[in-house]
């Protein structure tokens, strides 16, 4: 099978291919994720706007093409992500559990191989992540966080390129045929 | 009811997972309660890589301060180093042109009062396979004819073997073939100086009878008709005794400060041995100054004072009465009538009597010309 620049959507089921990784990869890849952002924006705060653990949720999700896979990789990083954050158990847990699920719904109909694919899915799972989570701030917490939509469009955009630059990393990792 | 769930099981999982979290968060939320588990699982798993990223980072940014840190020292060390280096090097340089400049002041000054006619010089090469010989910038261009002496300001130190156009070929004293006649200041024994071993020479046919000790210096006699009389040649450092001449070593004076420059004797004008060793001449001492500045320093006639001791100004003044009244003293006739020296004339009738002969100095250099000794090479040093 062959991937164009031109090709976004896959015309039947065959075309679709699931990506596996070792188990390993599977519990350190998130782990770095979240080491990464409690740690490294100690040292380097402009680095504070990524979103590391969300990233490799969409990434295993359109990956690996499964949705229960990618739902309940999202409620674990998303819990763990709860529990470093004063947030309760859950807020995360529940938008990153949906960024999951969506995204390996997703995976399965689009050609996730394709750069601009990849950017597009990172910036809309990004922008997803934060409409759901400031909803459920308002929602469950009964908070009134500003609706910054400017803000999440930057880092939106931002994280996405990231995104795809950490997508072509872990492309490495995964298993050969 | 298998096969609805087999449909619909992922939204199933889905919305088992976000029920289960929305109780969580309930429960939270109404209770007020941590759920303390989750959180201590997360931090028990996450605190370990975190504390590993720290040590890595830590010591990865002591590692790379270090390096940092030591490369710099590194490179300030060989920077002050290069910069010593260049120091020591000017200091060198310096110290170089220094010792130039004062042997040429000191070689000029001497040039000056030598009476001889010379040549300045300076040694541009040394010949081949020998240390005893070497040569000048000075050739026949510049007047310099074979046979002639060269010299330094504290001794002979050849002879020109060779004058070629542009340079000159110099015989050291301490070369086997040189030869030049000496005479020690001291007791005047006469001698010939030869090269021994190209440090030292030693003086040939010195009598045995003559008294030569070691510390005697030797002077040029100018019987060779190469160096005028006068000349330091060197200084005795062994006599031993034998028939029938001295075997005597010499340690040369012309090389004692090294070659570099030198003056060939053009036109010798020979002078007098003097019988005290170049270094032990007696130094003039210039009379202190008058207490205001503005006097006119007066010269001695003008003092009316004569040169010389107080029994040097009473035997003058004898004489000058003697002469006052026609008597010579010593050649009279034994029971001539003797002069009266009841008439006898002050210090300055004296010196007015004696004046011709020394006519008053002008003040300043020349009244130092008629007090001052006469100046030996390499005196005073």
């Amino acid at each position: 099978m062959s991937y164009s620049g031109e090709r976004i959507l896959l015309t039947n089921q065959r075309e679709s291919r699931i990506s596996r990784y070792r188990f390993w990869v599977m519990l350190v890849i998130p782990l770095a994720a979240l080491l990464f952002q409690i740690y490294v924006p100690l040292f380097f705060r402009f680095l504070k706007f990524l979103d590391l653990p969300l990233l490799v949720v969409i990434y295993l999700g359109v990956m690996r093409r499964n949705p229960v896979s990618g739902l309940l990789m999202g409620a674990a990083v998303g819990l763990a992500q709860d529990s470093l954050a004063k947030t309760p158990l859950g807020m995360y847990g529940i938008v990153n559990t949906l960024v999951g699920y969506f995204a390996a719904s997703i995976g399965m109909k689009l050609d996730v191989e394709n750069v601009t694919m990849r950017l597009l899915l990172a910036y809309f799972f990004f922008i997803l992540h934060e409409l759901l989570y400031w909803i459920m701030q308002r929602a469950l917490l009964r908070e009134l966080p500003p609706f910054d939509w400017q803000g999440w469009l930057v880092t939106g955009l931002l994280n996405a390129l990231v995104g795809a630059a950490l997508f072509h990393f872990l492309d490495k990792l995964r298993v050969t045929a | 009811m298998e096969s609805f769930l087999n449909r619909y099981r992922n939204i199933t999982v889905l919305l088992l997972t976000i029920l289960a979290q929305l109780v969580l968060l309930s429960l939270q939320v109404k209770n007020d309660q941590d759920v303390g588990f989750i959180r201590s699982w997360t931090v028990t798993a996450v605190s370990p890589l975190a504390k590993l990223a720290d040590a890595v980072r830590g010591g990865s940014i002591g590692f790379v301060r270090d390096y940092i840190r030591l490369h710099d020292s590194d490179a300030e060390n060989r920077r002050l180093q290069q910069e010593v280096d260049n120091q020591k090097l000017q200091i060198v340089f310096l110290q170089n042109q220094l010792n130039t400049a004062d042997r040429a002041k000191a070689l000029q000054l001497f040039q000056a009062k030598v009476p001889s006619k010379t040549l300045a010089a300076s040694v541009i090469m040394t010949g081949l396979g020998t240390n005893s010989m070497v040569f000048v910038d000075r050739g026949s261009g510049s007047g310099v004819m074979r046979g002639m002496g060269v010299l330094t300001a504290d001794g002979i130190l050849g002879k020109v073997t060779a004058a070629y156009l542009t340079a000159s070929q110099v015989q050291l004293v301490t070369d086997p073939e040189f030869a030049a006649g000496v005479i020690s200041g001291k007791n005047h024994a006469r001698g010939t100086l030869k090269g021994y071993d190209g440090h030292l020479c030693k003086v040939d046919y010195v009598a045995f009878d003559d008294k030569v000790e070691p510390g005697d210096w030797f002077y040029t006699s100018g019987d060779d008709r190469m160096f005028p009389s006068g000349f330091p040649v060197g200084i005795v450092k062994s006599v031993q005794p034998g028939q029938p001449f001295k075997e005597i070593m010499l340690e040369p004076s012309g090389m004692f400060r090294g070659l570099e420059d030198v003056l060939i004797v053009l036109d010798s004008v020979h002078q007098e041995i003097p019988d005290t060793p170049p270094g032990n001449q007696p130094v003039y001492v210039a009379p202190a100054p008058p207490a205001s500045g503005d006097a006119e320093i007066a010269t001695p006639a003008a003092q009316g004072v004569a040169a010389g001791t107080d029994a040097d100004r009473l035997k003058a003044a004898y004489k000058a009465a003697g002469d006052a009244q026609g008597h010579t003293f010593g050649e009279d006739a034994p029971h001539s009538k003797p002069p009266d020296f009841t008439k006898l004339a002050g210090p300055g009738a004296a010196t007015k009597s004696t004046a011709p002969a020394n006519p008053p100095a002008t003040k300043g250099t020349a009244a130092t010309k008629s007090t001052a000794p006469p100046v030996q090479p390499g005196g005073g040093q």
